[in-house]
């Protein structure tokens, strides 16, 4: 090992930002790594410190491990054709609580279809957890050199616009000088990071078979930083922006319910869908899309009451001034703010065993609106074993690319970086009706 | 063992403001059920989980402005599949709600799937539970509905872990693990053809302690089986088997009376309470915070017969 380090590690030392008293959405976050890097012990170590996991399920645990230390691996072992093969097939959801905060683990497994699992479990997750393990480094090379699956990782995560990357340097209670590895391996994975532009919300060192730096502090001199689960109780839920232009796709179109005949034979309609972006109140103008037509709100819903103003992340039911043609898949938004588009460059990670095609015609779900699309280019594809962008044709199943997708007709769409819910598509194979890609739009034309 | 418990530390859980947004998620997938599907309905069985469902659903669809009662009617039936075996006090129950609601319920029975010769019984006594599969497809046959809303959890059972909340059957009702479609974001992919539909798990991110912290926050009806009562039972492999007419005593064993309450409720063959005297919600929450059994642990005979009894019920149908 190199000395490239001496110093102590600074970027733990920052105190930790408190969860802002108004965040009471649970923390979804993903855990990534290869077979053996401990990631079950990890989410296991999770959920059985926070007492998540209760006396029947370890007495089958005891059971299993007939008086050898119990196996924390085992609490996240999923289906009979999973243990019949010694592999996990699917993302499987965990649970667990500290008084501050409900978590949501999307474990998804490393190895057998990493990019469809982990575009499954990214999306939506607030964080994601990069094992790495520190016993597998080569430290005769002089420099450190990060294992491919670790590079992987957190590029996937990366590309999937997970907002914030954490690495967990596990086995840190098999070395003899853990200290000089861990700043060797730390400063690695900042260079790492640098390079490929990847933010990082913190590098620990944990023993997640030990516990240590999981749920208690590690009681070292030359780690001062938080334990992972003080650093998931403190990083930030997602939120959308709730300053500037309204933007909400219409999921639903009800009848008031209720009696409200006012002779007129108006029967009120309430348009209910979950905000994009920013904020609606009573007496606001809107636009809708696409027919253009503006009206102004008269009254808002909220399950089951009357309110004066929603915000993004909200589910709200607009009542109109006067009856416009608006259906599920319609937006509504802020007058002149709705441009659409029906071009745009996206990355698509492709999930299906039959290939994109070019050409073909695929249906897209944007919002609440399903229409046609068809991939017109594939600018480059990354090659995420060997890292490198290659030139390609054609996008099979775990590939990740950037693409040019047309569509039947334009549609409000956002970069994904600005605004999830109007940046973010699913490609459905209309032959198999199977979710085929998840595309992250990067560019609107 | 596990971590010590410090009931002041997990005090605030009952504060829990993240119920709100788990309340926003499931009538979010609420109304996703109603705007893309035809023929939904909704599974009420009477149970804790179902009764939670029902409540969202009113929130989802119904208000209740200038007053305390919700207005309106939701836009679906309800549906429950009757094994025989229920427990009266939860059928009369699940009657009397749906009658004040004034929604529309509809029951399969399994009696008529065993009478139409789809379902034998090995013994007139066995659980019924396995059997519930065959009419509830049944009635999604007869119905023709194209979604069912269920009160399914996740952190339930391991083979639930895995499932999506918009989970895709195929035309003879099966669960294929394998062939799971990818849920991204909320861009729920429900597109089916004719002879397949769909179950919806609107509180699949819900545990059993969000549930009870519902219910208590929400004063939501139940019955009065989850309450402490005085029951007899008869221990049994370590847990307490309800003795009734379906249930009856074994030779050489003996019953008693306890102060007990239901966990889950569900066919009386296979459901058993546990010893407790919280007469309420909120008491129940203070208990679940301290329990050390697992729900399905505690309460359910099928669950034990095998590490993947769940798994291999759902791949046929099972809810």
């Amino acid at each position: 090992m190199s000395a490239l380090l001496q110093e102590p590690i600074e970027a733990t030392d920052e105190p930790l930002a408190p969860v802002a008293v108004e965040d009471h959405r649970a923390l979804r976050f993903l855990t990534a790594g290869s077979v053996d890097d401990g990631k079950s012990t990890l989410i296991g170590r999770l959920l059985y410190d926070s007492r998540a996991i209760l006396a029947d399920q370890l007495d089958m645990l005891e059971r299993k491990a007939g008086g050898e230390a119990v196996d924390l691996s085992l609490l996240t072992d999923g289906l009979e054709a999973e243990r019949e093969q010694g592999i996990t097939i699917d993302v499987a959801y965990r649970y667990f609580a500290t008084p501050r905060r409900k978590f949501i683990i999307a474990d998804a497994p490393g190895h057998e279809q990493y990019t469809r699992n982990m575009v499954t479990a990214a999306a939506g997750s607030d964080a994601a957890i990069v094992l790495v393990d520190i016993t597998k480094i080569d430290w005769a090379a002089g420099t450190v050199a990060l294992l491919p699956q670790t590079r992987r990782h957190a590029l996937l995560a990366h590309l999937l616009r997970v907002p914030s990357i954490v690495f967990a340097v596990n086995k840190i209670d098999a070395l003899d000088q853990p200290q000089r590895a861990f700043e060797a391996v730390h400063a690695a994975l900042q260079a790492f990071a640098a390079n490929a532009g990847i933010a990082v919300a913190a590098i620990l060192p944990v023993s997640a078979l030990r516990g240590d730096n999981i749920t208690r502090p590690l009681h070292a001199d030359w780690y001062r930083g938080p334990s992972l689960l003080q650093l998931l109780e403190a990083l930030p839920t997602t939120q959308e922006r709730v300053d500037g232009s309204l933007l909400l796709p219409v999921q639903y179109v009800a009848r008031e319910p209720g009696d409200h005949s006012d002779g007129t034979g108006h029967q009120p309609r309430t348009l209910w869908g979950r905000i994009a972006h920013g904020r609606v109140h009573v007496g606001e103008q809107v636009e809708l899309f696409p027919s253009g037509q503006c009206a102004q709100v008269v009254a808002l819903r909220r399950a089951g009451g009357a309110v004066e103003a929603a915000e993004a992340g909200q589910s709200v039911g607009l009542i109109l001034d006067r009856q416009l043609d608006v259906s599920r898949g319609d937006w509504i938004g802020t007058p002149q703010t709705l441009l659409p588009a029906q071009r745009f460059g996206a990355t698509l990670a492709w999930l299906d065993t039959e290939p994109a095609v070019i050409g073909r015609k695929y249906v897209v779900r944007h919002g609440n609106r399903w229409v046609q699309a068809r991939i017109v280019s594939i600018g480059h594809r990354l090659d995420i074993g060997s890292l490198q962008s290659t030139d390609a044709h054609e996008l099979s199943v775990n590939d990740i690319g950037h693409v040019v997708v047309e569509l039947g007709q334009p549609l409000p769409l956002e970069p994904y970086a600005i605004n999830r819910v109007a940046g973010s598509l699913i490609v459905v194979d209309p032959a198999s009706n199977r979710t085929s890609g998840a595309l992250l739009v990067s560019v609107v034309r | 063992m596990n971590a010590p418990l410090n009931i002041e530390r997990l005090l605030p859980a009952l504060d829990h403001k993240h119920l709100d947004w788990l309340e926003e998620e499931a009538i979010f997938i609420l109304r996703e059920v109603v705007a893309g599907f035809e023929r939904p309905a909704l599974l009420f069985s009477g149970g804790k989980d179902s009764c939670v469902v029902l409540r969202l659903a009113e929130k989802a669809f119904k208000n209740r402005i200038g007053g305390d009662q919700f207005k309106g009617r939701l836009p679906f039936p309800l549906l429950h599949v009757d094994t025989g075996h229920n427990f009266p006090e939860v059928i009369e129950f699940r009657d009397r709600r749906v009658a004040e609601m004034g929604e529309r319920l509809l029951v399969g029975h399994l009696e008529d799937s065993i009478r139409r010769g789809t379902v034998r019984l090995a013994d007139p006594l066995e659980s019924r539970n396995g059997h519930q599969t065959v009419a509830l497809l049944e009635a999604i046959e007869e119905h023709r509905f194209d979604c069912l809303v269920g009160g399914a959890r996740r952190d339930e059972e391991k083979a639930r872990a895995k499932e999506r909340i918009f989970s895709h059957r195929d035309g003879f009702g099966q669960w294929q693990p394998k062939e799971q479609r990818p849920e991204l974001w909320t861009l729920f992919n429900t597109r089916i053809r004719p002879d397949e539909h769909f179950r919806a798990f609107p509180i699949s991110n819900w545990t059993e302690l969000d549930v009870w912290l519902y219910l208590a926050r929400e004063n939501i009806p139940l019955p009065g089986l989850y309450y402490a009562h005085r029951r007899q039972v008869v221990r049994r492999r370590g847990l307490l088997v309800p003795v009734s007419k379906l249930t009856p005593l074994q030779p050489g064993e003996q019953s008693e009376t306890a102060t007990v309450r239901f966990r889950t409720v569900g066919d009386m063959t296979c459901t058993c309470p546990v010893e407790s005297g919280a007469a309420n919600a909120v008491d129940i929450v203070a208990e679940t915070l301290t329990v050390t059994v697992s729900e399905r642990g505690a309460t359910r005979m099928d669950d034990r017969t095998s590490d993947a009894s769940m798994e291999r019920r759902k791949k046929e149908g099972y809810f």
